[in-house]
């Protein structure tokens, strides 16, 4: 099928340049793992549990949304120095399908994630950190849909926008509240009602909820479906808007 | 092989508070016909850049039509683009990429397989002399090289028509000379060849026929000869001192003159008996001149008639 091809020639070039360049890759872990090992101690008195294992059943599942969120947040960069350099354009011209160039794009930022996500999980196994296989890879599933999401929404801003002065801004105006009201750091148990009540408005407050019951083994709680749900009706969005983008006019 | 009739197409632009409206291409009529070079000269944002964006798919026109290669541009872009290779004014490689591999993903954006773009990425980066840096990265390049890799992307799958948008802009002579053979071994190839220039000296050797477009309008087509031909008479340069520019001019009020820095230029119905009479005008005006001379109406001569104004200075 040509969508399926036209995406993977495209995921494909994007992951060869990706690997082409290995800082980006130490960079993209390095981060992390300081909060693993400079934050997380902070969080078994902060949070009062018991163990440094909840603990981190608490804020790893966190921090992964994060770097979801952020991760995807920022791909538009990347595409707007593509745009500057004709490469989208290029593209354009030939009967490539529009869908392509943008999931062969937001694909490699999925791949990329969960690649963090696993090298993160591996390291806070070394902390005590215990989690069902099957619970890890739905886990994973929630982080995919959340970064495709993130990922889409940033090509297309990028696409509409074509300047990173204007990018950059809007991306930290979209962040900083989704980051405040998501819970993500630090649970919103201790929240007061009226913060609680915003937070449930915000979609990756339910996401949060959902990978953080994935960690803690409870697999029934509503949580992750709802979670899962509202993340792949996002997604699924995000992805039509972001491949008219690419189908449009661009200059 | 390329006809369009009353494209158009105007933007939006803000400056400050104020919205404008800017023309770009205001009602153009072409006929390109199959296997020549067509250029499109015309100044800085005559609208030529506009004109292929809107043949190549990739902007759509606010009214007109157009035919390419067979196919409709309004009913069936997706026909349009399988048939025409572009290759954009500001280039199109990255400069983390090698030749190559940029050839191979394009002609795969086109449908080939692995191994037949493989095979066609070999051949054209043979024909464009590239294959000696075919597996460094685009960064590494020469502006000739790199110019070089940008119209091979635009003609590897051998498509019917070709637009090269300035494709010798920024290049040394040398360069460019050598563009211009790539440019005709492509017309050799079978190819129509579109592109657009803001150089006389190339629009009038390289082109089989031009179009000259200014603010947004075509103002005259043709091949370079006839064009030339249609401005009867010759041109008579005389140099002159900085400082009697003013009073030559009056001198020679009763010809149709240009001035510039450092010389004039006269429209004349025969350089030979004009020029004895030019040279008693301005001796009678006591105007010193430097060196003379005659020529055959260049395209800038066409452009000048046209427009009022000249292209070198626009
Ligand atoms: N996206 C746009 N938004 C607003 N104005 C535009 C846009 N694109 C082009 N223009 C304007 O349209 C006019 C024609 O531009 P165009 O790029 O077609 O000129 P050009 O003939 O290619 O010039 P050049 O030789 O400098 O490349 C210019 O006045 C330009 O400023
Ligand atoms: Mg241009």
């Amino acid at each position: 099928m040509k969508l399926l091809r036209d995406t993977s020639l495209i995921f494909q070039r994007q992951i060869q340049l990706l690997l082409r360049n290995p800082v980006w890759i130490f960079v993209g872990v390095f981060q992390p793992v300081m909060y693993l090992l400079l934050f997380a101690p902070l969080l078994k008195p902060a949070l009062q549990v018991g163990s440094n294992a909840e603990a981190y059943e608490i804020f790893v599942p966190g921090l992964l949304v994060l770097l979801a969120i952020f991760g995807g947040l920022f791909q538009g960069f990347g595409l707007i120095a593509e745009l500057r350099a004709g490469v989208i354009e290029r593209s354009r011209v030939t009967p490539v399908s529009r869908l392509a160039l943008l999931l062969g794009r937001s694909l490699r930022d999925v791949v990329s994630l969960i690649a963090q996500a696993v090298i993160i999980t591996l390291l806070a196994l070394i902390f005590d950190l215990r989690v069902f296989i099957g619970n890890l890879l739905l886990a994973y599933l929630m982080l995919a849909l959340i970064s495709l999401m993130t990922s889409a929404l940033s090509y297309g801003v990028a696409l509409v926008v074509k300047s990173e002065d204007a990018l950059a801004p809007l991306m930290n105006t979209v962040a900083q509240p989704v980051l405040l009201l998501s819970g993500i750091l630090l649970p919103l148990t201790y929240a007061p009602g009226w913060l609680q009540g915003i937070a449930d408005w915000n979609p990756f407050s339910w996401a949060v909820d959902g990978t953080r019951a994935l960690f803690r083994g409870d697999l029934g709680a509503p949580a992750v479906w709802q979670g899962l749900i509202i993340m792949a009706v996002l997604a699924a969005a995000a992805v039509g808007w972001a491949a008219r983008e690419f189908a449009r006019s661009v200059r | 092989m390329i006809e369009t009739r009353g494209l158009r197409k105007s933007f939006m632009s803000r400056q400050g508070r104020e919205k404008k409206t800017v023309e770009a291409v205001r009602g153009v009529d072409l006929d390109v016909a199959e296997g020549e070079i067509f250029g499109f000269l015309g100044p800085n944002g005559a609208g030529k850049t506009t004109t292929l964006r809107m043949l190549a798919t990739l902007i759509e026109p606010d009214g007109g039509t157009a035919t390419i290669a067979g196919a409709d541009l309004r009913r069936d872009p997706g026909e349009v683009r399988r048939r025409i290779g572009y290759v954009a004014q500001g280039g199109s490689t990255w400069d983390d990429s090698t030749a190559r591999e940029e050839l191979v993903l394009q002609s795969r954006l086109y449908g080939a397989s692995k191994a037949s773009a493989q095979a066609r990425a070999a051949r054209v980066l043979e024909g464009f002399q590239l294959s000696e840096y075919a597996d460094r990265k685009c960064k590494t390049y020469s502006g000739g090289q790199r110019r070089r890799v940008d119209i091979a992307l635009g003609i590897i799958h051998e498509p019917k028509v070709v637009f090269l948008d300035e494709p010798t802009t920024g290049l040394d002579p040398q360069s460019r000379a050598h563009m211009w053979d790539e440019i005709r071994r492509l017309r050799a190839e079978g190819m129509t060849v579109f592109i657009t220039t803001h150089y006389l000296d190339e629009a009038d050797a390289l082109c089989d026929r031009i179009s000259i477009m200014d603010n947004g309008e075509i103002v005259a087509s043709g091949t370079p000869a006839s064009l030339k031909r249609e401005i009867s008479g010759d041109v008579v340069r005389v140099a002159l001192a900085v400082d009697t520019i003013a009073a030559a001019a009056e001198a020679l009020e009763n010809y149709k003159i240009e001035t510039y820095d450092d010389s004039v230029r006269l429209f004349v119905e025969d350089g030979a008996t004009a020029i004895p009479q030019i040279l008693r005008a301005l001796d009678a005006a006591g105007v010193p001149l430097g060196a003379i001379e005659l020529h055959r109406p260049s395209l800038d001569d066409v452009f000048l008639t046209k427009t009022g104004r000249s292209l070198r200075e626009s």
